[in-house]
């Protein structure tokens, strides 16, 4: 009787959970950057979800796993803050000399130019700092009402607003530079 | 309004989230203050390049395969006599530090009961209706399946009503709500509580909505048909919002992924349709 109990609520968290894979998957690789760690994030993202889905009353399925997934991730970088060996390197550090993204390098050539701004565009959004980095990809790549922003962020719709509107424009400024040094 | 407000809620205005007296706000300031305008096309044509650029990512086979190992279905009993091999559940992620999370879990079921708590949602008390709400949601994401929406698929109701005619014990009601925002994209026949059903199908922008109707349980003891009558409940489960009514001796079901108010919205909407108009008797 448990036992189809666990497995009718497997079956439930899968078919409510699974379809949002890919957003989970696109804010990890944002936070977490490096590819093998957003997928350790995702991971273990659903795996904290199915405990906790007997008690989920709500909000939506999508900005509830995100907040999970933003959970694992500030975790994550808390313990490798606490660990004392090998020093850790800063995130600038990072950000000094290694690719934010990489891109599948083979693509035909009339997808050139299009890919082209696309790498950019998420080249920039990967550089902006971190608070401003995660809302903007809550609204404008993972979609998100404000409201189911701040309620992943845990912060008031209003700062909500204020971080999207420094996000876009630092941002803007940052393409601007890019588009008026290219040939 | 002066700049430094119009210039975060520029962004409101793009993202279409103010409400219409500050929408006309921001536009009256916008169409006086050539600094803001300059802006408000700057952001509008950058929120088009990153719509247009395909920034979402598609997760990895090997991601989505280790997840679903991890979530294991039950076995067939046919296939659970010769099955050698189960995936074991991987219960921690591959390079993480287990111990490390502990803080984190603590946080994340906070966070999730304060997310919980936001929500005031009408309660469905009836054990026997809480299960009819499972299977709703279960019936609604089946339909989600590819080629599962529709039996019949139309957005013209005198094509959706005969066509349940003799499929079922009760000729659901189908109303045209498409220029009240929800449009009627067909029919079919659905199984719920064992017993079979008709679901009636809408969209609301890129979200389905499935209206289930049933002959009300206990219609046929008791009160007249025409005299049952219970006002809509809503609540949440599962992130899909679910709101029930009954009338005219006949259940509601509606459930869809899109936000509360606007389920109740298509609620009032339908029941309105549901109402002979003064013109017609």
């Amino acid at each position: 009787m448990s036992d189809d109990g666990d497995a009718d609520r497997t079956r439930r968290f899968r078919e409510a959970a699974l379809p949002h894979l890919d957003d989970v998957y696109t804010l990890a690789r944002y936070l977490m950057r490096d590819v093998a760690d957003a997928e350790d994030a995702a991971h273990e993202c659903f795996l904290r979800a199915l405990r906790h889905f007997d008690t989920y009353r709500g909000p939506a399925m999508k900005p509830w796993l995100l907040a999970i997934l933003r959970n694992v991730c500030k975790a994550e970088f808390t313990r490798r803050a606490a660990q004392p060996t090998p020093p850790e390197r800063s995130e600038e550090e990072f950000a000094a000399d290694e690719p934010l993204w990489q891109e599948p390098q083979a693509s035909p050539e009339a997808e050139l130019v299009r890919r082209h701004d696309d790498e950019a565009i998420r080249r920039l959004v990967a550089a902006l700092p971190q608070p401003f980095r995660e809302t903007i990809v809550l609204r404008d790549i993972n979609d998100l009402s404000y409201r189911d922003i701040a309620e992943v962020l845990g912060v008031p719709v209003g700062t909500v607003m204020s971080r999207l509107a420094r996000a876009r424009a630092m941002l803007r400024a940052r393409w601007i530079l890019e588009q008026g040094s290219a040939p | 309004m002066n700049c430094s407000e119009a210039e975060v809620l520029i962004h409101a205005l793009i993202d279409g989230e103010l409400d219409a007296g500050h929408a006309r706000d921001v536009e009256a300031h916008v169409a006086s203050c050539a600094d803001c305008a300059g802006k408000l096309a700057a952001f509008r044509e950058l929120r088009q390049a990153m719509a247009a650029a395909d920034l979402k990512e598609k997760a990895p086979a090997a991601l989505r395969a280790r997840i679903e190992a991890a979530l294991p279905l039950p076995q067939t009993p046919a296939r659970a006599a010769d099955a050698v091999v189960v995936p074991a559940p991987v219960l921690t992620a591959r390079r993480f530090n287990r111990r490390f999370f502990v803080g984190g879990f603590a946080l994340g079921s906070a966070l999730s009961g304060a997310i919980a708590a936001t929500l005031v949602l009408g309660v469905f008390n009836d054990e026997q209706q809480q299960r009819i709400a499972g299977e709703v949601v279960s019936a609604h994401l089946r339909s989600l399946q590819p080629g599962h929406l529709t039996d019949v698929e139309t957005s013209d109701r005198h094509t959706v009503k005969p066509w349940f005619n003799g499929k079922l014990d009760v000729a659901p009601p189908v109303i045209d709500l498409t220029t009240q925002g929800f449009t009627l994209i067909g029919g079919r026949l659905d199984d719920i509580n064992g017993e079979t059903v008709g679901a009636i199908v809408y969209r609301r922008r890129n979200h389905v909505i499935n209206l289930f109707v049933a002959p009300a349980q206990g219609a046929s003891q008791g009160a007249p048909q025409g005299a049952r009558r219970q006002e809509p409940t809503s609540q949440s489960r599962h992130g899909f919002n679910i709101l029930h009514w009954q009338e005219s001796g006949l259940d509601f079901w509606a459930v869809s992924d899109i936000a509360a108010g606007e389920l109740d919205e298509f609620g009032q909407k339908f029941r309105a349709g549901l109402q002979p108009s003064p013109a017609s008797g």
